[in-house]
């Protein structure tokens, strides 16, 4: 029947529900099948209620529906909190045998499956969540033997034998399921998870952030660990320093940005990541970064706020700290990664432009992005394509044309295009100050006003030299000659071009912009005026993309916010936007 | 090249603003002369400076260096030194900079050890700011926003700095050129983390701990015979409170530098122009 099928476990956070159900996405993008996870998790190790969503089909699959076809219920409030996505055709597998009753709404299937005793029976109790993925595999169709080599990965550092026993428990599962329930195959409860021969990588948001910094040869990461950015750290560490880099786990995000502005001045591809708290800390020091026109990538993986607000809850509400964040005018750039796969190569292109333009880069990502994994052809990850350009650097034979009348280096040189020449610590001739003082072109303390508003426009310089030379594009979808166009920016893309199968199936007909530039940010002032409507959709409540559109095209555009702590879901989107076309 | 560099090499051709008579002059001297005498030249120095009058220091001298923003020096002097290693790295700040709103850092920075000198000019008093009370003030000092004095007894950052897990902690006297010199070197020449606190006396805003005190007051560990690979005779020197010493205190010879444990060796401003070889093995982890 369905092909798309959406599967979740959910229990108590440090019943290992996180990596149970990586297992099963695992086997199933091993299979050749398209997977997209969430996660709904409370920053509590041990208490809070946690569940991990599985989204598979054979086609490519970009968001989150509000459906559950199955469910692994190790708790009632797995059940009571998945109430709404459930519906009556689900299936909830629960061990009947814990001391808890489980109640289950009479139109679903209840699937009693004693998880703890199999697993017992196997080696361990601490394998019952295995057993439930036999179980799942029996009732959704889908050949157990894909989970061999999940199981491999997840425990082959613990031998052979633990590897062994929990391959036996996914199969005691499997064969309790089909000894007492049969294949449960009814006229609505039909899957059969059929398996393909292409070849899938899985992985979330931080990892391809770490991935593309490795990539761009950033070599030097120090950060302070925060919900949901520090995967980025837990990524790096252990793997760039195979190609020559270091991490370090700073004092704190004061430190950590300092850090990662020395390394930078020392000549490294340097970064840091953090989230909103984390960044608070670092304005100060990112106006030092500015104005010494040090290029370094900053990482804002967005949560929920103002202050520690939710940690573990989605939301966009940084954007205004990304632009304006500082005292002082400062230039920078902002690039919002709209896809798990743009946050590699808007990575890669952070560095390019950090160093093209030496001027901090803020990369904003979001907590969607950042713990839900998907399934890519690895050649969405293509290493050959990938470009490192330095700048402008001069090294000992360059630096002669950078030296005023007293053979001194002069780092902020007042060029036409605003960019300055860059000499690497060990560059002979090149010592030079940086400082956050306002200096003159040798880098010296001024407050001369004229020698003060020729390094302001300077530095301002480079944005407009990086408008005239980089391609701010946008990412199209939909209906290009549609009435109503929707604007969007950052992880909102997946749920909208998901939602658009739905528009279309309901006749309506839009146009969608995806924008991964927040500043410098494409023109859309054609497609605003060329549009009847125009729609901004995020993951906040005052719309603060919303705001920017207005102010470049002069004209009011409607929005669509959400900032429930979830990211949007694809049928929910298309419900909302077709409220929004009605209202207009 | 290192052979034929002069200490004057290191002296920017801009000319200090600090008060005449001002400590830091002498400290900025030795500091020059120390790292001439140790073989480094200005192209492979970093120097990383504090806010405050103290922090000037980057400016007066030639060499590369980040003025950065006040007490964040030495996250940036770890930056700069772990991307490369190769560098001389010299960080110097004063007593309010280190102390009070870097101390969080300084405690880090010396539990990590990485291979670089930290000179703190410290004058008992926030200079820049024109006259409070700093971290290292006497409790009965008073400042405009201490009128009967600070009331809190003051930090002992060399104390701070052994119970961290300091491996050289050394003081000096600015107007002592000699001896300031030789401990400066002695903390570029040490594998590691070379904390040294300098008296560098603030004559416009600070009349107690001036230059006659010091003399009078401060004895020469060197002369006293003090050795100090000996811990428990370091530690007993570092929490005489009422006692004002100059010289290395302790140097702890068998530390191991982050550098060291952390196989740190890269120049890492060296980099492929594109991804590196083997970069695909990182996409196929996720299958
Ligand atoms: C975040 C921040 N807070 C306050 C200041 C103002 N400020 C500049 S220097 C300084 C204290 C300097 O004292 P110290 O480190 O002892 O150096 P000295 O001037 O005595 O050499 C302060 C508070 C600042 N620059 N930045
Ligand atoms: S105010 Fe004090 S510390 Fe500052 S320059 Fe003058 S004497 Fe030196």
């Amino acid at each position: 029947m369905a092909e798309d099928f959406n599967w979740a476990i959910g229990g108590e956070a440090g019943d290992g529900i996180d990596s149970t159900g990586k297992i099963f996405a695992q086997a199933l993008s091993r299979a050749g099948r398209h997977v997209f996870t969430s996660k709904d998790f409370a920053s509590r190790i041990r208490g809070g209620y946690t569940a991990y969503k599985v989204r598979t089909s054979v086609d490519d699959i970009q968001s989150v529906v509000d459906r559950l076809d199955l469910l692994v219920a190790l708790t009632q409030r797995t059940i009571d909190e998945n109430l709404d996505e459930l519906h009556e055709n689900s299936a909830i597998i629960y061990d009947g045998e814990r001391s808890w009753e489980a109640e289950i709404p009479d139109e679903m299937y209840a699937v009693d499956v004693p998880l703890k005793s199999l697993a017992e029976e196997a080696g361990g109790a601490i394998m019952r969540n295995v057993v439930a993925l036999g179980a799942a595999c029996e009732l959704a169709d889908f050949p157990i033997e894909n989970l061999d080599e999940s199981l491999e990965k997840r425990f082959g550092d613990k031998g052979e034998k633990i590897v062994e026993n929990n391959k036996e428990a996914a199969r005691l599962g499997k064969q309790y399921v089909q000894d007492e329930y049969g294949t449960l195959s009814t006229e609505d409860f039909d899957f059969e998870l059929e398996t393909t021969d292409a070849d899938y990588v899985l992985l979330n948001g931080d990892e391809a952030i770490g991935m593309g910094a490795i990539a761009a040869g950033c070599r030097f990461y120090a950060g302070y660990p925060i919900t949901p950015a520090t995967d980025v750290m837990e990524y790096l560490k252990g793997r760039i320093e195979h190609f020559g880099g270091q991490v370090v786990q700073a004092e704190d995000e004061l430190s950590a940005i300092n850090m990662a502005l020395g390394a930078a001045r020392a000549g490294a591809r340097s970064m840091t990541a953090t989230s909103g708290p984390g960044i608070d800390l670092m304005t100060e020091t990112f106006g030092l970064v500015a104005t010494s026109e040090t290029p370094l990538v900053i990482a804002d993986v967005m949560r929920s706020g103002p202050s520690t607000g939710m940690p573990t809850k989605q939301e966009q509400g940084d954007l205004n700290m990304a632009l304006y964040g500082g005292h002082g005018e400062i230039p920078r750039f902002v690039l919002a990664p709209t896809t798990i796969d743009e946050c590699f190569w808007k990575t890669v292109e952070a560095f390019n432009l950090a160093e093209k333009y030496q001027l901090p880069v803020y990369l904003l990502a979001d907590l969607s992005l950042a713990v839900t994994e998907q399934t890519f052809a690895p050649e969405a990850f293509d290493m050959d394509a990938v470009e490192v350009e330095r700048g402008k650097v001069v090294d000992d034979a360059e630096i002669e044309a950078w030296l005023d009348e007293e053979g001194r280096f002069t780092p902020h040189a007042a060029t036409e295009d605003g960019i300055s020449p860059r000499a690497f610590p060990g560059t002979v001739d090149g010592a030079h100050m940086s400082t956050g003082l306002e200096h003159n072109e040798l880098g010296r303390r001024t407050e001369d006003t004229d020698v003060r508003m020729e390094q302001v426009e300077k530095r301002q310089r480079k944005v407009d030299t990086a408008i005239e030379r980089e391609d701010w594009n946008v990412r199209e979808y939909g209906n290009p000659d549609a009435d109503t166009l929707v604007v969007s920016w950052g992880s909102n893309e997946g749920a909208l071009v998901e939602a658009l199968e739905t528009l279309e199936a309901n006749d309506v007909d839009v146009r969608v912009l995806s924008v991964p530039y927040i500043y410098p940010r494409p023109d859309l002032s054609e497609d605003v005026a060329a549009a009847n409507q125009t729609i901004v959709v995020e993951c906040n409540a005052t719309g603060q993309f919303a705001d920017l559109v207005e102010h470049d095209v002069l004209e009011r555009v409607d929005r669509v916010n959400k900032y429930d702590g979830v990211r949007f879901k694809a049928d929910e989107l298309a419900v909302d936007i077709e409220a929004a076309m009605e209202e207009a | 090249m290192s052979s034929e560099v002069k200490f004057t090499d290191f002296k920017s051709d801009k000319q200090p603003t600090w008060c005449p008579g001002c400590g830091d002059f002498g400290t900025m001297n030795g500091m020059m002369k120390a790292l001439a005498e140790t073989g480094n030249s200005p192209d492979d120095t970093f120097v990383v400076a504090g806010i405050g009058c103290s922090g000037k220091i980057g400016t007066y001298m030639h060499s590369y260096a980040l003025h950065g923003v006040h007490g964040r020096a030495l996250p940036v002097g770890t930056g700069v030194k772990l991307a490369n290693p190769d560098l001389e790295v010299m960080v110097a700040g004063g007593d309010g900079d280190g102390y009070s709103i870097g101390a969080g850092h300084f405690v880090h920075a010396v539990r990590r050890n990485v291979d670089m000198t930290y000179v703190v000019m410290d004058n008992r008093i926030y200079g820049l700011t024109k006259g409070q009370a700093s971290p290292t003030s006497r409790s009965d000092f008073e400042t405009s926003t201490t009128p009967e004095g600070p009331q809190q007894p003051p930090v002992n950052p060399l104390a701070l700095a052994f119970a961290s897990g300091a491996s050289f902690i050394a003081q000096s006297f600015s107007s002592d050129a000699l001896r300031h010199q030789e401990i400066v070197q002695a903390a570029i020449e040490h594998d590691g983390f070379g904390f040294v606190n300098v008296f560098s006396p603030c004559v416009t805003f600070n009349d107690v701990d001036t230059y006659d005190y010091f003399r009078d007051s401060l004895v020469d560990l060197e002369e006293e015979g003090h050795d100090p690979t000996d811990r428990d005779a370091a530690k007993e020197k570092i929490l005489e409170a009422d006692k004002e010493y100059m010289g290395v205190i302790w140097q702890d010879e068998d530390a191991t530098s982050y550098e060291a444990t952390h196989g740190v060796d890269a120049n890492m401003s060296e980099i492929p122009d594109g991804a590196p070889d083997g970069a695909m093995d990182l996409v196929r982890e996720f299958y």
